[in-house]
Order: structure tokens, then sequence, then C-alpha cells
């Protein structure tokens, strides 16, 4: 087991290093960092801009190999060097790692969670009233696009907000700026202003998850080992629930970690609509501001959260699966 | 469900004449039997026709700006209303839906077929090839995708929509590479397999003859499923500006614009939303048809 742990940790590296290193070449090659100093007004000598860009590694004057070695060396001593206007690329991923992992923790795991129960309790009761009614819903969800369904949220909810006379629901950013009343007042703001985002990540997360947990399900509830439980003795519900449902929640537990790996930079139209500032509405913006450095960074983290992901999903894997433990 | 008269007269028919009726037509009859899977071909046909008919009958081009009429609700000279710049709605929800349709198809058919080519010649030579193209789909799928294509955007600048599908497509084939991997590791084990090999048939012609056809299922399905996630990548990105670049425009770019003044001109963004949500409902109710329609484990249809 070591020994294949090991293998595979030096396998992600490589992978992380090769996928970098593409990314980084792909931005330093396609971005144009220099249009950012040249659009000013009043437009600054050419030698100034020259020598603010190298002292950002980021000349397209100077060849791309000298650059990446640079950044590269930089990189592997902790340095992932600077955005075009002179900050630090590390301080701010890890600012924005933050407002993302504080996003989305809530709603996956309340969509992760919901969608289990949906898909377990469908599958129990396959063609009645509960699994056509979920199936539905799911498929409804599932074909409205993020975009649509985040916008749809805030109309409704302004729709609301004017109905009731009171600020219900808070459709923007993370926390009011400059609110004071003490740490219930500040608690309540954030929780308003958090609800609507993480309905809209959870509905899609439930409509996945509840599709793949139904058939799982569906494929061990009829497993001699679920029988034979039933068969000496055991109640319905408990033999469900400690057997099948254990079971059935192997292959999920695969997807559940590939979705938390992905959605730290693939939340990036939830944090756009409702103006968080973490790291998808930063990969946006740094393609906008040819942030090279940013963007090599951001493909590095993104990696690294997906192969991380999938690390944990074998650890979870083996857990859950005592086979994997023996063989 | 008992059969149509004229099916079970033609099934009758191809008994007494000693035909077996072709697998071709036993899936399509499963899949027109489910009220599903007539219902998702329907919405698409009709979507397909809008698409591509409807410009024809319509008073303005996507390219027309209407300077009387600025951000009008929908009235019998502009069906959908028009936006700020006095554009039509109608006829720029039809070349949205045109573009995002178009993408959708080429995606999926480029993107599975790359996965099967890929993934049988892995499960087949094993060895190096194997791990060789194993690698590269990893590497593609630790690749931040959107961020990729998003750099890349200037590129494929207007006009440029097949690069801009293969691109998208290029996304798009890893998992199911890995699965049809899996497969064909086990097809290659079966008896008629092993028996083309000892006769010393090349072995790319097995993979194309032998393997390929057992594969089809999956491969039917997953085109269908890729079709959705072409529509909805190329959405996003058009959201942020990234996809197809304007003077044309796609459902994302729309429904992007018209978020914006959702609250107070509601046409501006449903249309385009509508649309976009009706294709992906038609190409979900079709593939989940197909899936069962392709079972050879389930019965008639249900």
């Amino acid at each position: 087991m070591a020994g294949f742990l090991l293998r595979r940790l030096v396998n992600y590296a490589v992978l992380i290093a090769v996928a970098t290193s593409l990314a980084y070449m792909l931005a330093a090659l396609a971005l144009d960092p220099r249009s950012n100093y040249e659009g000013r007004n009043p437009r600054p000598p050419a030698a100034v801009v020259d020598a603010q860009l190298s002292l950002y590694n980021l000349n397209d004057r100077t060849p791309l190999v000298r650059r990446y070695l640079r950044w590269a060396g930089g990189v592997l001593r902790g340095d992932l060097g600077r955005t075009w206007n002179g900050d630090r690329v590390d301080a701010e991923v890890r600012r924005r790692v933050g407002v993302t992992l504080r996003l989305i923790v809530l709603g996956l795991v309340l969509g992760s969670v919901a969608g289990v129960l949906t898909g377990a309790l469908a599958a129990v009761r396959q063609y009645g009233w509960f699994d056509r009614l979920s199936t539905m819903a799911a498929f409804v969800v599932l074909a409205v696009p993020t975009v649509v369904l985040a916008n749809m949220l805030i109309i409704m909810a302004v729709w609301l907000n004017d109905r009731l006379g009171v600020q219900v629901f808070l459709v923007s950013g993370e926390h009011t700026p400059g609110l004071d009343g003490g740490v219930g007042a500040g608690l309540l703001d954030r929780v308003k202003h958090l609800a609507l985002p993480t309905v809209s990540l959870a509905l899609g997360q439930i409509a996945v998850y509840s599709r793949y947990q139904r058939n799982m399900m569906l494929d061990v509830l009829d497993a001699d080992f679920v029988r034979t439980a039933m068969a000496k003795g055991l109640r319905r519900r408990t033999a469900l629930v400690k057997h099948a449902l254990r079971t059935a929640l192997i292959p999920a537990v695969t997807y559940f970690a590939f979705t938390f790996g992905s959605l730290l930079v693939g939340a990036t139209i939830t944090e756009s609509v409702f103006g968080w500032h973490g790291m998808g509405e930063e990969l946006v913006a740094s393609i906008r501001s040819n942030d090279v450095n940013m963007v090599a960074a951001i493909s590095c983290f993104a990696a690294l959260a997906v192969l991380t992901a999938s690390l944990a999903a074998d650890v979870l894997h083996a857990v859950l699966d005592p086979r994997v433990r023996v063989s | 469900m008992t059969l149509p008269e004229e099916e079970y007269a033609e099934i009758a028919a191809d008994a007494g004449s000693g035909r077996v009726p072709s697998r071709t037509r036993v899936v399509a009859a499963r899949f027109f039997g489910t009220r599903q899977g007539r219902l998702g071909f329907a919405l698409l046909a009709l979507l397909f026709l809008l698409a591509f008919a409807g410009p024809l009958v319509a008073p303005w081009s996507y390219t027309d700006m209407d300077f009387s009429a600025f951000m009008r609700p929908p009235s019998a000279s502009h069906w959908f209303g028009t936006l700020q710049t006095g554009s039509d709605v109608f006829a720029l929800t039809l070349r949205g839906a045109q573009k995002s349709l178009t993408v959708g198809l080429l995606v999926a058919v480029v993107s599975t077929a790359v996965a099967a080519v890929v993934g049988s010649f892995a499960g087949y030579f094993l060895g190096w090839t194997d791990r060789t193209l194993m690698w590269v789909a990893d590497l593609l799928l630790v690749l931040p995708a959107f961020l990729i294509l998003a750099i890349m955007s200037p590129l494929l600048a207007a006009g440029r929509l097949l690069l801009f599908a293969l691109m998208l497509a290029l996304f798009l084939w890893m998992v199911t590479s890995k699965i049809v991997r899996g497969m064909t590791k086990a097809i290659k084990e079966r008896e008629y397999v092993k028996a083309a090999r000892f006769m010393g048939v090349p072995p790319a012609r097995i993979i194309y003859r032998h393997v390929l056809p057992n594969l089809a299922s999956l491969l039917v399905v997953d085109a269908t499923l890729n079709v959705s996630a072409a529509i909805l990548t190329e959405t996003t990105l058009s959201y942020f500006g990234f996809g197809i670049q304007p003077p044309d425009v796609s459902l994302g770019a729309l429904i992007a614009d018209g978020s914006r003044t959702a609250l107070y001109a509601p046409w501006t963004f449903w249309f385009a939303a509508g649309v976009l949500v009706l294709a992906v409902l038609a190409v979900n109710l079709v593939g989940d048809s197909l899936r069962d329609a392709l079972d050879p484990g389930a019965g008639g249809g249900r």
C-alpha cells in the first residue's frame, strides 16, 4: 500500500508540474501584459514600460525560455511571482481561497447529503410518486444552466423582498461593509448573504447526486447480502441503511471528492453573479487583465485541488470498502 | 404495454418471411415507444426547425437595428421585443440557438469519436500505448478547461466556429475514454476477438469491426450527454465574453446581457434562457430514453 501510494504521489507531482508549465507557456504566449501599460494616458515611455515588465518577469521581449526558467525557479522556492501591477500572487491567492471556501462548503455539504437521501429514497420506492417527482425535478434542474438558475434566484429574491418590505435576502457580496451592531448582527448579515449562493450551488448538486445515488442504490437493493441480512431478522429499514446505503455510497464518494476539487475554481459563475471575490472571479479577472503569473498560479491550484481530491477519494474508498484494504 | 397494430403486423411479417428485425429498428421502436423519447425527440426537432427555418419568416435579421424601438416589450413588429440597441430579440435568439445547437452537435460527435478511438486503442494494445494515452487523458483532466479555453478565446474570433468546437471537444473526451478502455480490456478476452487475432486480422480492423460495435450503446449515450455538456460550457464561456465573438451571438452571450436588464425588461432574458433550457432538457430526455432503448436487459418500452 505504501509503495502504491508513493508511486501515485510521484505521478501526481509530475502531472501538476507539466500542467502548470503548459498553462504558464500558453498564458505567456497568448496574454499581453504590455497592453496594460501602453493603454494608459499619458502613455509612459517605452523604456519605463520595459523596465516595469522585466521587474515582474512579464516582458514579452525576453525569450520565453528565460522567463519560464526564472518563474519556475521562483515557484520551486515557494514564490509564485507578481501580478502585472506588482502585488504578490501568493498573498492574493491565499485571500481568495478563503472566500471561495466560505462560499462553497455549506452548499456542498447540504447538496451532497440531500442528494444522497433523495436518491436513496427514490430508489427504495422505485416508480413511486417520490421517485417520479424527484426524477422530473432533477432533469429540469440539470437542464437549467447555473447562470440562469442564479439569476432566477436573484429575481425571485428581489420580488420577495419587495413584497415583504424587508430585506430577507441580500444578493451581492459576502457581508455588508461598515455594518455595526455586534457579532449577532454581523452573523445574521452573513447568513442573509450566503443563503442564495448556497441554494444555487446545492440545487445542482442535489440533482446530480440523486441521479447517481438512485442508480447505485437500485443496483444493490436486490443484492444477496441485503436479502440475507433481512432473512436473518434485521428490519428492512436497518438492512437498507446499514448494508445497502453503505455499499451504494462507495462510488458516490469519488464524485464528492471530485466535485469538491473542481468547485474550488469552478464556482466562477456563482461568484460572479453574487459578487463574491473568490478564486473563480479571479480566474476571469486575471485573463482580462493579462495577468500571466496569476493564471499560472490558478492552474497550479486547480491541478492541486483535483489531485488532492482524487487522493482523498482513494482513502475514503478504502475506509468504506474492506475489499480495497485486503488486496 | 401492447404494440400498436401496424407495428405488430410489421414484426409478424418479418417473422413470416424469416427475417430478424434489425437492431436499429428494434431500438427505434423501443425509443419511440416511450413517452419521454417521443417528447424529447419532438422538442429537439421543433427547436431545430425554429432555429434554422425561423429566420426565413422573421421580419428582422440579427444584424438589423430598429432605431424607432429601443427596449420595447414584445409586439406585432418585434415578436420577442427589442434590446437597448434596437436589435430584434426574436432574430437574435434564433441566431444564438443556431450557434449553440451546431456547436453542441459538432462537439458531441468529435469528442465521442476521440474517446472511442483513444480508449479502445489503449485498452487493446495496453503497455506503452496505454500508459501514454492515459497519461495524456490525466493531464487534460487536471488542466482547468475553462481557463485554457478562455485564454485562447482571441484566437477563436468570429468565423472560427469549427476551431472553437474542436477546442471544446478536446476537453470532453477523457472520462469516457477511460470507461471505453476498461470495457475494451474485457472484450479483448472474448472468443471471437481471439479467433480474429489468431487468423491474423490486423489490430486496427479488429477494433473497428469487433470492439467498437460492442460499445455502441455506451458511445451513443455519451454523445447525447456531450451535446448538453458542450452547450452549457459554451454558454458559460460566452457569459464571460470568451465564447463565440461579436458581432455573432450565442445563447450564452444573450443571457449574459439579458440578466442585467431582466428585472425591468424580462423579455431580454427569458426568451434566450427558455430556449436554452428547452434544448438541454430535450437532449437529456432523448439521452435517457436512448439508454433504456439500447439496454439489452430491459423489456419493451415502459
